[in-house]
């Protein structure tokens, strides 16, 4: 479709590509209201996370015996920050912020330091259930992170580039998610678990009182669950660019249709929480290991078999 | 000369942070010094354009020090790790080593002959230092990968402690097997 190469902008656009972020937070923060309303039989909820928002604001914090503050606040807050990190390689149609020759690695290191905080978080406060908690999620991690990691292979090796622009503007003719379904589901299963989401909240488990979460209290808490938001937000814009043909689609600007997009995904990724119980993380090991990993990696092979009798 | 001030300050930020390493009194705080330290590192590699070798550090050594905080808290035997901690011991030959290896490689870098650079870098870094480091050996490189994780894998068969009649019975019929841990999938 003759995609225009990606350029990079100006730093201070990142105060916008921020606040695009924001506004996927808050899309998703109120469907996940309505669908919660839904769920206990009422209509609205809209504004539920706002009024949770604002109760957070005005609690007081809770402290524990020799927390490790330092830590504990930068697990709680390095979610959003990560979040952000994120979104500098997903290019809005023509623009990035950071136009790395390696974003495909880099939104992978980025999801990997997920890992390091969401234990941070569990271990700062010197609780036993946080750090339950934190321990939990490195358990889901070595489960879903291979598999993550092949999938994210798989439109790198059919577009001969880790740059997302790249790979965006390789699927002209036919979006990778059409020939390379596999990937885009464990990719998307990848995003919910690395923003602790739905079927992979085990770590914040009501079980454990909240799990690495448990005594986070007011700000530290609205940040922290924000960050998970803004996790699920980049992991659905970054499908965008690397499975859905970026920004090629009729009528509308490209950049708008990204945006429709990463809206999409995120919708699906937020409805899927109340569709799918937690998996336990001893029970996903095997299910990561021997049934997402060789699948995966079987995807991997025709993409590039494809790529070599097609190139 | 930003670039240069961000490059030096990373360097500051790697040197300090390992240092802390030794410094603090928890597990935790060590461990995530180190991968602070390796952090600014791979950002520094990213300023020679080795982009990949940079995020790939960077990726690496967050996920092994996330893997390696849970065993040093497990693992840390009568001191279970949860508490304040010395994060040294033998400090005096510790220290005496030390310095004596720093003195040593500081002279080292101030006494050689550095060469003057010969011709230009060539446009893809990355593939080059590929090339440099494994090119004419990539037959060996292939052959130890596989030689190496099936020593792994004969490493825990070996020190493992249930055998496959553990887990199936002394036929080996038994379906599904008994395991401890319950898998996933239901084997």
């Amino acid at each position: 479709m003759g995609e225009a190469t990606v350029t990079a902008v100006a730093a201070v656009w990142a105060v916008a590509a921020a606040a695009i972020l924001g506004c996927l937070i808050v899309v998703a923060a109120a469907l996940d209201g309505v669908l919660s309303a839904r769920a206990q039989g009422t209509a609205g909820g809209a504004g539920r996370p706002f009024g949770e928002a604002a109760r957070l604001l005005r609690q007081r914090r809770r402290t524990t015996i020799a927390a490790d503050n330092l830590l504990w606040r930068i697990g709680g807050a390095g979610l959003v920050v990560v979040a952000l990190l994120m979104v500098t390689v997903v290019p809005l149609d023509r623009w990035t912020l950071f136009d790395l020759d390696v974003g495909v690695v880099w939104f992978n290191a980025m999801d990997v330091t997920v890992w390091a905080l969401v234990w941070l978080t569990g271990w700062g406060s010197n609780s036993a259930h946080a750090l339950v908690g934190g321990y939990r999620f490195l358990a889901h991690g070595i489960g879903y992170e291979l598999p993550l990691m092949f999938a994210l292979v798989a439109p790198a090796i059919a577009a001969g580039s880790l740059n997302v622009g790249g790979i965006a503007a390789a699927q002209g003719g036919l979006w990778f998610v059409v020939w390379m379904p596999v990937a885009f589901v464990v990719f998307c299963l990848g995003v919910v678990a690395f923003s602790v989401w739905g079927p992979f909240a085990a770590a914040l488990g009501a079980d454990l009182a909240g799990g690495a979460r448990t005594e986070l209290s007011g700000v530290d808490r609205l940040v922290f669950e924000t960050g998970r938001y803004a996790l699920l937000a980049a992991g659905a814009a970054f499908a965008v660019p690397m499975f859905l043909g970026g920004g090629s689609g009729p009528l509308l600007p490209g950049w708008m249709w990204v945006l429709v997009k990463a809206v999409a995904v995120l919708a699906v990724l937020v409805w899927l929480r109340r569709r799918v119980p937690v998996v336990r993380p001893d029970k996903f090991m095997e299910a990561g290991w021997l049934v997402l990993l060789p699948a995966v990696l079987l995807q991997d092979l025709v993409v590039a078999v494809v790529a070599v009798a097609g190139g | 000369m930003a670039v240069d001030v961000a490059f030096w300050a990373l360097g500051v930020v790697a040197t300090l942070a390992g240092a802390a390493v030794f410094y603090v009194d928890s597990m935790a705080r060590a461990t995530y010094a180190l991968a602070l330290s390796f952090v600014a590192v791979g950002l520094q590699v990213l300023f020679l354009h080795q982009s990949y070798v940079g995020v790939v550090t960077v990726l690496m050594m967050v996920m092994e020090m996330a893997i390696m905080a849970v065993y040093m808290v497990m693992f840390m035997g009568m001191n279970p790790a949860l508490m304040p901690m010395s994060m040294v011991h033998g400090n005096r030959v510790a220290a005496a080593v030390a310095t004596g290896t720093f003195l040593l490689l500081a002279a080292g870098i101030l006494v050689v002959d550095w060469p003057t650079r010969r011709g230009a870098p060539a446009a893809d870094v990355t593939a080059a230092l590929g090339e440099a480091l494994m090119g004419p050996k990539m037959l060996v490189m292939a052959v130890v990968s596989p030689v190496m994780v099936a020593t792994i894998v004969a490493g825990i068969v070996l020190a493992a402690h249930r055998t496959r009649y553990d887990r199936f019975g002394d036929d080996l019929g038994r379906r599904p097997a008994d395991d401890p841990q319950p898998g996933g999938v239901g084997r």
